[in-house]
């Protein structure tokens, strides 16, 4: 199978073409047919994304790269594909309830999820800073609409605005940046970067930083974490698991990639902006998060905590260090998923409720649902025997090996905090008076809530095949 | 030795017993409970017979670790790894012989949710049991962390008014120490590339990471144990707790901090230890001093028996590091004479809070006229908490007041005033509970001990007196791995104070 144009190999692109033409595809079976074939559209989303999946995992084993290395496939871009894919499959199947009411019926609504997990893709396996650029628009862009897909709703359409604006305002900065590492470096593939600064200088140092400043956005890491609590209580549900997911890998990933193939001789300046970040963004996550009466906000503030755990495994720049970030976004995309499929269950007299007050006394009316969510809970807070607790073993011990211990005693001060926020909503559930029973889960709910909530409540049994994947994932990027 | 996993099965069966509850004990009614309750009973007495097995094909003689068991699981070096020797052994038979009576202690005083209380205590028999057992220290950190999630919903779901404070301060104070605990195990990890226990034992530890190794874990058994200044959990926990899960609070729980130290401390930083022992004769001695003297001006008989554990084990510490085969022998029979003595002490409690649900102190007095069997009982245990001859408490407290002493007098010397103490707050606990006239109305009626009640206290009864006058069981079992960790620990000491004369 040789698949080729202007001396170009198509093979590795093959499961993003696919996915491009499913995507126009579908786009077009929506326009002709109108809105009554949302539902049929959102099953062939799923279908496509699910041959996508199978389609990476043919790709030949070992690092192949295409359009002169703008593009790459290796084990590290293949985990987090999958990854990504299984984030979006499963915001598509949280999302049926969501679509199947009347007044909601937008076909272009999977069609959005599609394109977007495509930039993700693209994204993934960039190898120079146009690729990047490319994958993050096409990623954002349709984040964007998707934010505002509720139309008729104030909060939904100003989180797609605020998404915009600041998205925009970021992606500048990541452009700027890019163009100076292109001035001092005259390449803008990451491994002519990466021959071109054995030493760091300052115009390099400014465009990693305008760099940085942009992927920060979107992986929110405080300082640039503001549109996050907003986006994500304003958003529709299902949106905001997508938010929580499948764009966090992709961004992480991509930073992953950038700081450690890109710039690997100068370590040390990139090392401190990551240290900052990250001390930032698990503190900020852990005490602002108290306060919240929303679960949305509330997850939003985890989630930006949590990118700053999964980062503290990046600042440390080493093998061990990116093995546990992959397998950081691994459990946290299960434990997110989870997560927000209970909340999405929240229903009374068919009213969504967001209010931690309204989960008081689950564990009566609803005992197993609120014991998958202690789960959950204990796990977020990174608990032992639980997933999330691996989590953040497998980052600190890459800290602690590199020699990062003021980094790991305030990372793990912090996840101490944190479990005080996880521990009051487990307190709500438990020990507070039962409210009236909530309708019963849907079965597409429950079936995202049981694989989720039983990977995580059994990973430690085995836990085996993904460190190995992991770690295979992790040394191809070396 | 056996051709079966006992410990695997030791650990697992608590969980199977879980999964019968969950699965036959469903609908919410009486008869739901009452399944629960059986099926839990059931489960921990076959845990305990199982256990026995244990004892029984142990070889006290042996200081290597007995019913291996090995399997891979996280990485290279990180490993599932269980075993027992003399150190372990006992509290794992504590640990197993206690909940059944955990069990029937709370057989008529949980009436709300009982499946699901069931469960906790189950699930948390597997954590504990999975503490004492692990030879790995990522898998003991899991089971030493996991009981907490058990733990606080025992104390949140089913405690008193103040069970939302007690059960977060419980919770988070734990997690902040041992959390700094996970780091010294990675960084013990990188400097051996194993995080096995018994080969990290002979693995050398550079001394700074000695030192700073040594105040993670400690930091974390500190609190666990709870030392002085950090102990201030304790008291609020134990008296929002259920009476059950004051029991295995007091009686289990407590004891994993000094396990800990036996276990890491003492042989994995000898030098650490040995730098920082004056540091814990101080707290330890403080501990019993000052804690004693709190419990004197307690209102609530379970905040004064709380702040009397503190104390005990503040004699526990200072016998393990004064590192002498008395002092850590003495330490041994100490926690697990406390882990008996301090549990039947809250049953005691909880059989007159059902009653008259008031832990009040002056809510009592008299009680003799009408509770001649409880009076007794109570009796003994409070002479063992006296530490009067013929307890088991007498045995620790002098043990670990002999090895203290071949160290530093002062210490020793100091500790043994918490004698006295102890007897002036325990006797004044049963002077104003037990004697005087029966003059309150609310008493009038007041039943003595029922036979479940009986059958809760006296095998406690019957072991508190017989570790007094024949503690050789406990003693034999754990001699061959004490003196082992002793002779360890004063070579690695003489073998710095050697080469730092050359």
């Amino acid at each position: 199978m040789s698949f080729e144009t202007a001396g170009y190999l198509l093979m590795p692109v093959m499961p993003e073409l696919v996915l491009a033409l499913g995507a126009m595809a579908l786009l077009m079976l929506g326009a002709y047919r109108g809105q009554g074939t949302t539902g049929l559209v959102t099953t062939l989303a799923v279908c496509l994304l699910i041959l996508t999946g199978v389609l990476e995992l043919m790709l030949p084993a070992g690092k192949v790269s295409t359009f002169g290395g703008s593009f790459i496939i290796d084990d590290f871009a293949k985990f987090l594909k999958i990854l990504a894919l299984i984030g979006s499959v499963a915001t598509l199947v949280l999302s049926i309830e969501f679509l199947s009411d009347p007044s909601r019926r937008i076909f272009e609504y999977p069609i959005l999820v599609l394109l977007s997990t495509l930039g993700m893709m693209v994204l993934i396996s960039a190898g120079d800073l146009i690729a990047l650029y490319l994958g993050l628009e096409l990623m954002s862009l349709a984040l964007y609409v998707v934010a505002a897909s509720n139309r008729d709703n104030v909060k939904s359409t100003e989180a797609g605005l605020k998404y915009f604006v600041l998205g925009a305002l970021s992606s500048g900065m990541l452009l700027y940046g890019a163009s100076l590492i292109y001035g001092f470096t005259g390449t803008i593939s990451f491994a002519g970067v990466a021959a071109a600064t054995k030493t760091g200088s300052v115009g390099i140092v400014f465009g990693i930083v305008f760099l940085l400043a942009g992927l920060c956005f979107k992986v929110s890491a405080v300082p640039f974490h503001m549109w996050t609590p907003d986006v994500y209580e304003g958003a529709p549900t299902p949106v905001t698991a997508f938010f929580a997911s499948a764009p966090k890998v992709a961004a992480l990933a991509v930073f992953t990639r950038v700081t450690l193939t890109a710039f690997p001789g100068i370590m040390a300046q990139w090392q401190q902006i990551v240290v900052f970040v990250s001390i930032a963004s698990m503190a900020l996550g852990s005490f602002a998060a108290i306060g919240q009466k929303n679960i949305k906000r509330l997850m939003a503030y985890s989630s930006i905590g949590h990118m700053g755990f999964a980062l503290v495994g990046l600042a440390a720049g080493t093998v061990e260090g990116a093995q546990g970030v992959l397998l950081y976004l691994a459990i946290y995309v299960a434990m997110t998923l989870g997560s927000f499929a209970i909340i999405l269950a929240m229903k009374r007299n068919g009213q969504a409720v967001e209010n931690i007050s309204d989960f008081a006394g689950l564990s009566r009316t609803n005992p197993l649902l609120a014991f998958f969510f202690a789960m959950l809970l204990f796990s977020l807070a990174g608990i032992p025997p639980l997933a999330g607790f691996f989590a953040k073993f497998y980052v600190f011990i890459a800290a602690i090996k590199a020699g990062l211990f003021t980094l790991a005693v305030i990372g793990v001060v912090t996840s101490v905090v944190g479990a005080f926020y996880y521990l009051s909503i487990i307190k709500v559930m438990y020990f507070d008076e039962p409210l009236a029973r909530i309708e019963p889960m849907r079965l597409e709910l429950r079936t995202v809530l049981a694989v989720a909530g039983l990977f995580n409540l059994l990973f430690f049994v085995y836990p085996g095949p993904l460190v190995s994947v992991a770690t295979a994932a992790a040394k191809s990027l070396f | 030795m056996t051709t079966w996993p006992v410990i695997f099965v030791v650990w697992f069966l608590p969980v199977v017993g879980t999964l019968l509850v969950y699965l036959l004990a469903r609908g919410g009614d009486e008869a739901a409970n009452r399944n629960a309750r059986w099926i839990a009973l059931w489960t921990t007495l076959i845990d305990f017979a199982v256990s026995l097995v244990l004892v029984w094909h142990f070889d006290p003689a042996q200081t290597d670790f007995q019913f291996v068991e090995k399997g891979s699981w996280l990485a290279t070096g990180i490993t599932y790894h269980m075993g027992v020797d003399g150190v372990s052994l006992p509290f794992v038979i504590l640990t197993t012989a206690l909940m059944p009576v955990c069990i029937i202690a709370s057989w008529k005083s949980i009436t709300q949710r009982v499946p699901e209380y069931m469960m906790a205590f189950l699930i948390l028999e597997t954590l504990m049991v999975g503490t004492f057992c692990a030879l790995d220290l990522v898998l003991f950190y899991l089971f030493f962390e996991g009981g907490l999630i058990p733990m606080f919903l025992i104390i949140g779901v089913w405690g008193g008014p103040r069970r939302v404070y007690a059960s977060f301060k419980f919770f988070l104070y734990t997690l902040l120490g041992s959390v700094l605990m996970l780091l010294a195990i990675m960084a013990l990890y990188w400097n051996g590339n194993t995080t096995d226990i018994p080969t990290l034992m002979h693995t050398a530890v550079p001394r700074s990471l000695q030192t700073w190794a040594w105040l993670a874990f400690f930091a974390s058994f500190a609190v666990k144990m709870p030392m002085w200044p950090v102990h201030t959990w304790l008291p609020d926990a134990h008296v929002e707790a259920p009476t059950a899960g004051s029991v295995i609070l007091a009686a289990i729980l407590l004891k994993m901090g000094g396990y800990g130290f036996l276990r890491f401390s003492l042989p994995m930083f000898p030098l650490a230890s040995h730098d920082f022992a004056p540091l814990i004769y101080s707290l330890s001695v403080t501990a019993i001093i000052y804690t004693s003297l709190v419990a004197l001006m307690q209102e609530d008989m379970k905040k004064l028996i709380a702040y009397s554990s503190v104390a005990h084990m503040g004699f526990v510490t200072m016998g393990i590091f004064a590192g002498t085969v008395q002092g850590v022998a003495g330490g041994v029979f100490q926690m697990i004479s406390h882990g008996i003595v301090s549990g039947a002490l809250f049953l005691c409690v909880g059989i007159v809070y059902d009653r008259m649900h008031t832990r009040e102190i002056a809510a009592y007095g008299g009680l003799v006229n009408r509770m001649p069997l409880y009076a007794m009982v109570f009796m003994v245990f409070t002479m063992a908490n006296v530490g009067l001859p013929g307890t088991s408490g007498f045995i620790g407290e002098f043990l670990t007041l002999l090895g203290t002493f071949k160290v530093s007098i002062p210490t020793a010397f100091f500790a043994t005033t918490g004698v006295i103490l102890s007897a002036c707050y325990a006797l004044w606990l049963y002077r104003k509970i037990i004697f005087g006239a029966l003059v309150k109305p609310s008493l009038m009626t007041i039943k003595d001990m029922t036979l479940r009640e009986c059958l809760t206290l006296f095998p406690l009864v019957a072991l508190t007196i017989l570790f007094g006058i024949y503690p050789k069981p406990v003693l034999d079992m754990s001699a061959a791995s004490v003196q082992q960790l002793v002779s360890n620990y004063s070579t690695a000491i003489s073998a710095v104070k050697a080469a730092a004369l050359q």
